[in-house]
């Protein structure tokens, strides 16, 4: 798409050339957002770094193709794919958090690393046992195949799609947040836990809910890649995970907001990185990671923590 | 007794810090709970609520066994615990914090709403939509009262409410502490402030080392020198 302007100082003149290719950050940005939020919010209420959030990624494109594979490929079943997907996720990370998790609240942090890092060797082994190790593709919606001309380039309908919907569950998740009594209990717990149950709040089922939550928001990334479409394997999450940790870190831990000014930053500089740099467009979020770190090392929206 | 807390002992890890305690509270009573920094106050009321529960003994909550069940079980059954620190939330505004709070009243009487608790803490009222952190250490604590309160409990547990409050503060936090006497509320006081503490309560519990050395009315403590200053250095 972009192959035929061979330098970034091109796009960047070109208002085509830098629209498209903004979107096409963009629609990067708004995948990591949703895994990095849920990241996020499960690091901001329950302390637990999820190493294994990228497993919900990439569990989250194997339901999806499991539903599509199931009912056969036809248009009407990935948006099934789309609304289930997310809920089985949610679904796994609910049994991970009840059975597993809660041993080791309080307890060392390796244990998080070890729990949670044995969790993505299990999961993608038990990924490969069940559906194979040959690559998998779904197709996206029929109706979304095509593009639409922006400024006369071609743009793929379902990126817009994908675009829009994840500023809506962006919208749904700052408005339960910051509106409902549940958002206000979840950012009580996040900042004391122990008082919070004090005041009568069940605080075990609450970080239930929140990884839950948390879960079926990085599904949700993984349904949505899926249908661009990408390949679905059982290490496909590697790149968005690392990715995904980095808007975090540069977000900072516990931050949604964060999470969104992060992902926007990376996927913008990774789209108009190649553009520059083509051999080394991947260091560029560890350079911004880095600058970042240095100026505020809690990140952009964080807090030092108080230990 | 709405509270019976029976030969209870309680340990943070190894050590011991309560040693077979035993105290009472009757409904519609204030009950001050006196004793030295490390005596073993905050430690009685957190073994009470269930944040730090107690290795033996009992906990009687209107009749019913409570020791053992989490705090939000013992929050629930009408227990209120203001800590010390305040522990005021400090991202979210005032009435949120109230609103993390809000529980229905179980036994029909009037209910503690938002409205009602800013008619109390008038001050509160105008603080509404600032941030918990925000607010001077006096309307946090007026904050974690308020907060407490509509929680729409049954006993209230206080720990050290005049703690770093300025003498003017001291005294208008009592007038308000009465008014919710007048209203019937029942309260445990864990006090150091003793003038602060016997000008409010019917009872007072002294404790030392985790035992309870003395028991009896306000008026008798008063009276006992020899107690106030064996183990409040008065």
């Amino acid at each position: 798409m972009i192959a035929s302007l061979s330098t970034f100082g091109d796009c960047v003149t070109d208002g085509a050339c830098l629209v498209n290719t903004g979107l096409s950050g963009l629609s990067v940005a708004m995948v990591l957002f949703l895994i990095a939020s849920g990241l996020t919010l499960i690091f901001g209420v329950l302390r637990i770094v999820n190493f294994a959030h990228g497993t919900l990624y990439m569990l989250g494109a194997f339901a999806a193709y499991w539903v599509v594979s199931r009912m056969g490929g036809t248009d009407g079943n990935f948006w099934i794919a789309l609304a289930v997907a997310p809920l089985v996720v949610a679904g796994i990370g609910g049994l991970v958090e009840v059975l597993l998790l809660r041993r080791i609240y309080g307890r060392p942090q390796y244990l998080q690393f070890l729990l949670t890092f044995g969790l993505i060797l299990l999961a993608a082994d038990v990924v490969r046992l069940t559906f194979g190790t040959e690559f998998k593709l779904i197709s996206g919606p029929g109706p979304l195949s095509g593009s639409v001309s922006i400024l006369g380039r071609p743009f793929p309908e379902y990126n817009l799609f994908l675009i829009g919907l994840a500023i809506a569950v962006a919208v749904g998740l700052w408005l339960m947040l910051q509106r409902t009594r549940l958002g206000r209990t979840i950012r009580a717990a996040a900042s004391d836990r122990e008082m919070t149950s004090a005041l009568g709040v069940n605080v075990g089922l609450l970080f239930t809910v929140v990884f839950m939550l948390g879960a079926g928001l990085g599904g949700l990334g993984g349904a949505l890649d899926a249908g661009r479409p990408v390949t679905i394997h059982p290490i496909m999450d590697v790149e968005r995970v690392l990715q995904s940790f980095i808007v975090v870190v540069i977000g900072g831990l516990g931050s949604v907001g964060g999470a969104l000014l992060g992902a926007l930053i990376i996927a913008q500089v990774s789209a108009f990185g190649i553009l520059l740099l083509p051999q080394f467009s991947a260091a560029f979020a560890f350079v911004i990671m880095a600058a970042v770190l240095l100026v505020r090392p809690w990140g952009l929206f964080g807090r030092p923590l108080e230990e | 007794m709405i509270l019976n807390v029976d030969s209870i002992s309680t340990y943070y890890g190894q050590s011991r810090i309560l040693f077979d305690l035993s105290l009472g509270v009757d409904e519609g009573e204030v009950v001050a709970l006196l004793g030295r920094n490390g005596a073993g106050k905050t430690t009685t009321l957190r073994s009470i609520m269930g944040l730090t529960p107690p290795r033996s003994g009992s906990v009687q909550f209107k009749g019913e066994a409570i020791e053992g069940k989490p705090p939000h079980v013992i929050a629930r059954k009408g227990i209120a615990f203001v800590p010390e620190d305040r522990r005021i939330f400090p991202d979210l505004t005032v009435r949120e914090n109230l609103d993390v709070a809000r529980r229905k009243p179980k036994n029909g009487r009037d209910a503690w709403t938002v409205e009602r608790v800013y008619a109390l803490f008038t001050d509160l009222e105008k603080l509404d939509g600032n941030l918990g952190g925000h607010l001077s250490g006096g309307e946090q604590q007026m904050l974690t009262i308020a907060r407490a309160l509509v929680g729409n409990p049954e006993l209230m547990l206080l720990d050290e409410p005049s703690e770093g409050l300025a003498p003017l503060l001291v005294q208008r936090l009592g007038d308000q502490l009465r008014q919710l006497k007048d209203e019937g509320m029942t309260i445990l006081l864990s006090e150091q402030n003793l003038r602060f503490a016997l000008s409010l309560s019917d009872r007072a519990y002294v404790i030392d080392k985790g035992e309870v050395r003395f028991e009896g009315t306000a008026a008798a403590l008063e009276k006992d020198e020899k107690t106030r200053s064996a183990y409040l250095g008065l």
